[in-house]
């Protein structure tokens, strides 16, 4: 018990006791987390918007001449039966065809095109879209629907699903990148205000040793230290990046409506409270690993 | 019986440097021991041995019928708790009073916090410090702060006092005065061992003296004085 409560104690007292090297490595772990934290935000959103994109992105399959209606929704049940299909719209011809009338003349009740009702220059033009759930799986479903007889042609937008999956991809990698080096740059700085308090309490060490103290007796302030640095160089860019999300999601919603019309921003609290606990962790994580891995090199009793 | 003993001891630093060599020494519980020697005889290597700082490369240490060399690591704390160490510059935590520097003993081998008052008042009774409970280090005498530094030492109640050079700082009446209390302390039953330069002090006390020179024991007298080499 009491080796706790010294631990603790010590713990504390170390922290000011090498100040500067206290501060440096709260300020390497702060800078770690936030990239962390912010990286985690624009990933976090990103994920939205791709799911969003992703039930948007569909698949346009059209007919060979003559290909009855009947055969087309026979093959629209036969798209809508796989698993990773979300859903499918039959747009029959006379539909595609009042479409395009109303995407080159909107709202002219005198549609010019009128003229052209009677012989539909669209009428080999009845399509199915077909939503997917994932976008991952379009190549399968583009060469399964490609299989299908009656199929004249696929249409999909097979561009925006995959640059949209290689950037999400890229930004993981770097992020991961940047904050694995971070990450070491921490530890090490924690390793050496550890090995520093060791230096400045060599004596009273020794003392210890031959007094009868254990090793976590002698290496518990030590790893206290180290887990508080952890802790506040974990709270202090939770709190930055609290305050800062919030702003830039006000500033973008009101200052771009056109790019708030298009995006929904991930609400702050379901940002923060998977981020939260992550970063938590992972600041007393590298305080206990930075405090531990000096302590058995240099800390025995 | 028997509460050391050293069996063939020999130690060799890296460099081929021999420290001791072949060394038997048997000392009773109860014992006061004076082990005097040259510079550079051996005596710091054998004091470290007895508190397991050092590892012997070859010969059996025992305290206690314990054969160091079996003792694991995670049983050395507990060995050192019944080995009370004095050294020449006491090693006194300069930022923590009387009370708390012999506390702190206590408190690392987990005495209850409502004992350990009574056991540290008894013991600052005994050294003659009492009244200076609550005085720094820096506000006492050489003489003051070994006999701190012995409270401390004795405050866990070992059987065995080590004690290296503990009048090397101090003037020849505060030096004996320590030697007085080392005395007191052994006649409580405490076996004593002190390593010393102090010729008066080993011939006034009259105690064992074995004396060491170049890593080898050349004088065990029973009731001896400081022997020249």
């Amino acid at each position: 018990m009491y080796s706790w409560a010294n631990g603790l104690k010590q713990g504390f007292k170390n922290l000011f006791r090498n100040r500067l090297f206290t501060l440096a490595s709260i300020g390497t772990i702060t800078a770690c987390l936030f990239l962390l934290g912010m990286f985690y935000c624009i990933v976090v959103n990103f994920q939205g918007i791709y799911s969003e994109v992703e039930t948007t992105v569909g698949v346009t399959v059209f007919f060979d001449s003559g290909v009855k209606e009947d055969q087309i929704n026979q093959i629209k049940a036969q798209i809508q039966a796989r698993d990773d299909v979300d859903k499918v719209n039959y747009t029959s011809a006379e539909e595609a065809w009042a479409q395009y009338k109303e995407k080159v003349f909107p709202n002219n009740k005198d549609n010019i095109l009128t003229n052209l009702d009677s012989d539909n220059p669209l009428a080999d033009s009845a399509s199915l879209e077909v939503y997917l759930k994932d976008a991952s799986s379009q190549d399968q479903v583009i060469d399964y629907i490609k299989s299908i007889d009656g199929v004249r042609s696929v249409n999909a937008s097979e561009s925006a699903a995959k640059n949209l999956s290689s950037i999400g991809k890229l930004l993981g990698y770097a992020s991961a990148g940047i904050i694995i080096i971070l990450l070491g740059v921490a530890i090490f700085l924690i390793s050496n205000t550890v090995r520093i308090g060791i230096a400045v309490r060599h004596e009273e060490i020794a003392i210890m040793k031959y007094l009868g103290a254990t090793d976590f007796f002698v290496r518990a302030p030590f790893l206290v230290e180290g887990m508080l640095i952890g802790l506040i160089g974990s709270v202090i860019p939770l709190c930055v990046l609290r305050y800062l999300y919030a702003r830039v999601v006000t500033f973008v919603t009101s200052q771009f409506s056109l790019l708030s019309a298009l995006i929904s921003f991930t609400p702050v609290g379901e940002v923060f409270r998977l981020l939260v606990p992550i970063t938590l962790l992972i600041g007393l994580g590298m305080g206990f690993l930075g405090s531990w891995f000096t302590l058995i090199r240099r800390v025995r009793v | 019986m028997l509460l050391i003993v050293l069996d063939q001891v020999s130690k060799i630093y890296p460099g081929n440097v021999q420290a001791l060599k072949d060394v038997d020494l048997k000392v009773d519980k109860g014992e006061f021991v004076f082990v005097v020697g040259q510079s550079g005889s051996g005596k710091t290597t054998l004091f470290k041995l007895l508190l397991k700082e050092l590892e012997p490369t070859s010969g059996n240490i025992y305290i206690n019928n314990k054969n160091l060399e079996q003792l694991r690591h995670s049983q050395v704390p507990r060995f050192r708790r019944g080995v009370g160490v004095v050294f020449q510059d006491f090693r006194l935590l300069k930022d923590r009073n009387v009370y708390e520097n012999i506390a702190f003993a206590q408190r690392i081998v987990g005495v209850p916090a409502h004992r350990i008052r009574k056991n540290v008042m008894t013991i600052l009774e005994l050294v003659g410090l009492r009244e200076k409970y609550r005085s720094y280090p820096s506000q006492l005498s050489g003489g003051e702060q070994q006999r701190v530094a012995m409270a401390r030492a004795l405050v866990n109640n070992p059987p065995l006092l080590l004690a290296d050079e503990p009048t090397g700082n101090l003037d020849p009446k505060n030096a004996w005065e320590i030697m007085r209390l080392l005395e007191a302390v052994n006649k409580r039953g405490t076996t004593v061992l002190v390593v010393t330069h102090n010729r008066n002090i080993v011939e006034r006390m009259q105690k064992r003296v074995v004396t060491l020179s170049e890593g080898q024991i050349v004088a065990d007298h029973r009731k001896g004085g400081y022997i020249y080499v």
